[in-house]
């Protein structure tokens, strides 16, 4: 990886007030108790790792936070807002918290300069140049700038999802959340997009990821949750999580990813 | 066995020419006339069959057909077995007018000339000032169109009753395609919105107008509509008409665009909301775009339907172009002249028709973005 001499995970610019708090959080699809009872505060600042077979509603937990899903019990508090079924609340958070999915879903009509500079100017209210210049910015720390006038279709896949990562960092989110980011990728592109997070992880970022690379948990998460049938089972700091699994589950889990 | 011989190659091959044969005309007329004994069978039935009917049409349209407009019309086209175009020329203006008076011609002509500009203007790429000439067209050009055509004023009255030809279709045609995008747009949203009454007053919308025949809504609006408003308010028969065919074509048009709405990817409208669009900002920017791309051929298609149901309004007794060659050939100097009055009908028909469709091609192409 690119960063080898990274600090080792800990409490590192972790500050002690709440960035997101979530509180007997239930939710269901129809009759599938899909998350059921999940509490949990993330910090300023803390990188959380959050791993899990298909189906243990990882995702599904994420995309509450920002109400891409809504939950139908308990609270959920980003950024002191509560998560209602008030519009100007969730516009209020989804301003704060950025969001990179596994498939990118980069607008495929816009250019990639296009693409980062859509919600500054349409929701943020900045003017166009500033924008601009604030997008190449923004490019160039993902190491792509001379790509801004291509298409999304013109790039490859791990372009593509720096180029996604750059578009949430635009509206100068205090949160971001990762959905599988690497999942879609080929192999070799793997590594480009995950040097970019952790760079972000190196600048403070608070940030939630969903992901099974094991390595990029190690290195820059202060916490790492396993989640299986809408539960979270297990949380511990990533030495203690790969190196002593307290629960039968999570034992399986690691044995099964991590065997090859 | 010695197994294999280790190898590295160390320079490229170079490219080489094709073999005779894979290239040049002689290839293609091998590859898609006659590849097999069956093709070669067709390839030479269809010469054969245009041989038969373009010759006798060539003959019958150019050859031996009547150009001239004669003074005495009663001379006129006395030959045989030639197309008589003389009445198509002496009759042109009344084609295209119909009963327009003569000496307000002009402000028709006008009117089209105004909008043909400006739309040329939005189609062709170069041309600066696209966001003026765009709002020019949709927020000035209707009060335009409609006091040169209708007069009032500084300008002589003209009726609707004398509106005819080529004009009326025109006018019926671009009204309601110009309020079926926006409108069926409106609808289409509607219909997918989450709120059960808007949701079930767009279904009502939508479902209704498809499910009569355009006749049925040509009479419902041009007759029955009037029994149900209060005595002494009259509507104008061509504005009923054109109420009646926009709510049509904007019931047709939101089926076209939920259709495009439904091919762009969950993760789009998901990906604007993360980044906190507003829903129409989210529709308006991002998704509309998109699925206007996937619509083209679907909008171009309403369109170019709509253009030839124009033609339907004989049944409430407006004069289009098609009603007006009709009337005309059972005049008593052009008896006869059925077929040259179809024929010029059907091309200019063809030649409108055919313009959306190319034009749409070209669309497509300049909007296709991802490779």
């Amino acid at each position: 990886m690119a960063n080898p001499d990274i600090q080792p995970s800990g409490a590192s610019g972790v500050s002690e007030d709440a960035a997101i708090q979530i509180i007997g959080m239930h939710k269901w699809y129809g009759d599938f108790h899909v998350l059921k009872d999940i509490d949990l505060t993330v910090y300023r600042g803390e990188r959380i790792v959050i791993c899990g077979p298909s189906g243990s509603g990882k995702s599904t937990l994420i995309r509450c936070i920002n109400r891409l899903e809504e939950h139908q019990q308990g609270q959920i508090i980003v950024e002191n807002i509560e998560l209602t079924n008030d519009l100007k609340g969730i516009d209020a958070i989804r301003r704060e918290v950025g969001m990179v999915f596994q498939h990118f879903n980069l607008f495929p009509h816009l250019t990639v300069l296009e693409n980062l500079t859509l919600a500054p100017i349409w929701v943020r209210k900045v003017a166009k140049a500033e924008a601009e210049e604030m997008a190449m910015e923004y490019l160039e720390r993902v190491k792509i700038p001379e790509q801004a006038l291509k298409f999304p279709g013109q790039l490859s896949g791990g372009q593509q999802q720096r180029v996604a990562i750059a578009r949430s960092l635009c509206m100068n989110p205090r949160i971001m959340l990762f959905d599988e980011p690497t999942s879609a990728l080929d192999p070799e592109m793997i590594s480009e997009v995950l040097d970019v997070m952790v760079s972000l992880a190196e600048s403070g970022m608070t940030m939630l990821c969903v992901t099974h690379e094991m390595g990029f948990a190690r290195k820059i998460a202060n916490r790492v949750m396993f989640m299986d049938e809408g539960e979270i089972i297990e949380q511990n700091e990533p030495e203690e999580f790969f190196n002593n699994p307290k629960s039968e589950r999570t034992k399986l889990f690691l044995s099964q990813i991590l065997s090859h | 066995m010695a197994g294999f011989e280790p190898f590295v190659r160390t320079e490229h091959c170079p490219d080489l020419p094709p073999p005779r044969g894979q290239t040049g005309i002689v290839h293609w007329i091998r590859v898609n006339l006659f590849s097999s004994p069956f093709n070669a069978v067709l390839t030479i039935a269809s010469m054969y069959l245009v041989y038969v009917t373009v010759v006798p049409l060539f003959t019958w349209g150019v050859l031996n057909a009547d150009w001239t407009s004669p003074n005495n019309l009663d001379r006129a086209c006395q030959s045989e077995g030639g197309a008589c175009w003389s009445f198509i020329i002496v009759r042109f203006n009344q084609f295209m007018y119909g009963f327009y008076p003569h000496e307000a011609r002009w402000r028709v002509d006008t009117a089209f000339a105004i909008l043909v500009i400006s739309l040329a203007a939005l189609m062709i790429e170069r041309v600066p000032y696209k966001k003026y000439i765009g709002l020019f067209v949709i927020v000035i050009y209707p009060f335009l169109a409609y006091f040169l055509f209708l007069g009032g004023g500084v300008l002589e009255e003209v009726e609707t009753e004398q509106w005819g030809g080529l004009f009326l279709t025109l006018v019926l045609a671009v009204v309601p395609i110009a309020v079926s995008l926006p409108f069926g747009t409106l609808l289409a949203l509607g219909r997918r919105s989450e709120m059960p009454i808007i949701r079930s007053v767009c279904i009502c919308l939508i479902e209704l107008p498809r499910g009569v025949p355009l006749i049925t809504v040509l009479f419902m609006s041009s007759v029955v509509l009037p029994l149900f408003l209060p005595p002494g308010t009259y509507f104008d028969k061509v504005l009923r008409v054109l109420v009646g065919m926009s709510f049509f074509a904007a019931a047709y048009m939101a089926e076209t665009v939920r259709g495009g709405l439904q091919a762009i990817p969950r993760g789009q409208y998901e990906a604007a909301q993360a980044m906190g669009l507003s829903y129409w900002k989210m529709m308006g920017l991002v998704i509309l775009p998109q699925a206007l791309k996937i619509m083209i051929p679907g909008i171009v298609s309403s369109f170019i339907g709509l253009f030839k149901d124009t033609t339907l309004v004989v049944v409430v007794g407006l004069l289009d172009m098609l009603n007006v060659i009709t009337a005309a050939t059972a005049h008593s100097n052009w008896l006869g002249t059925n077929i040259e009055g179809y024929v010029f009908a059907a091309f200019v028909y063809w030649v409108f028709c055919f313009s959306m469709s190319r034009y749409s091609i070209y669309l497509e192409h300049k909007l296709h973005t991802s490779h």
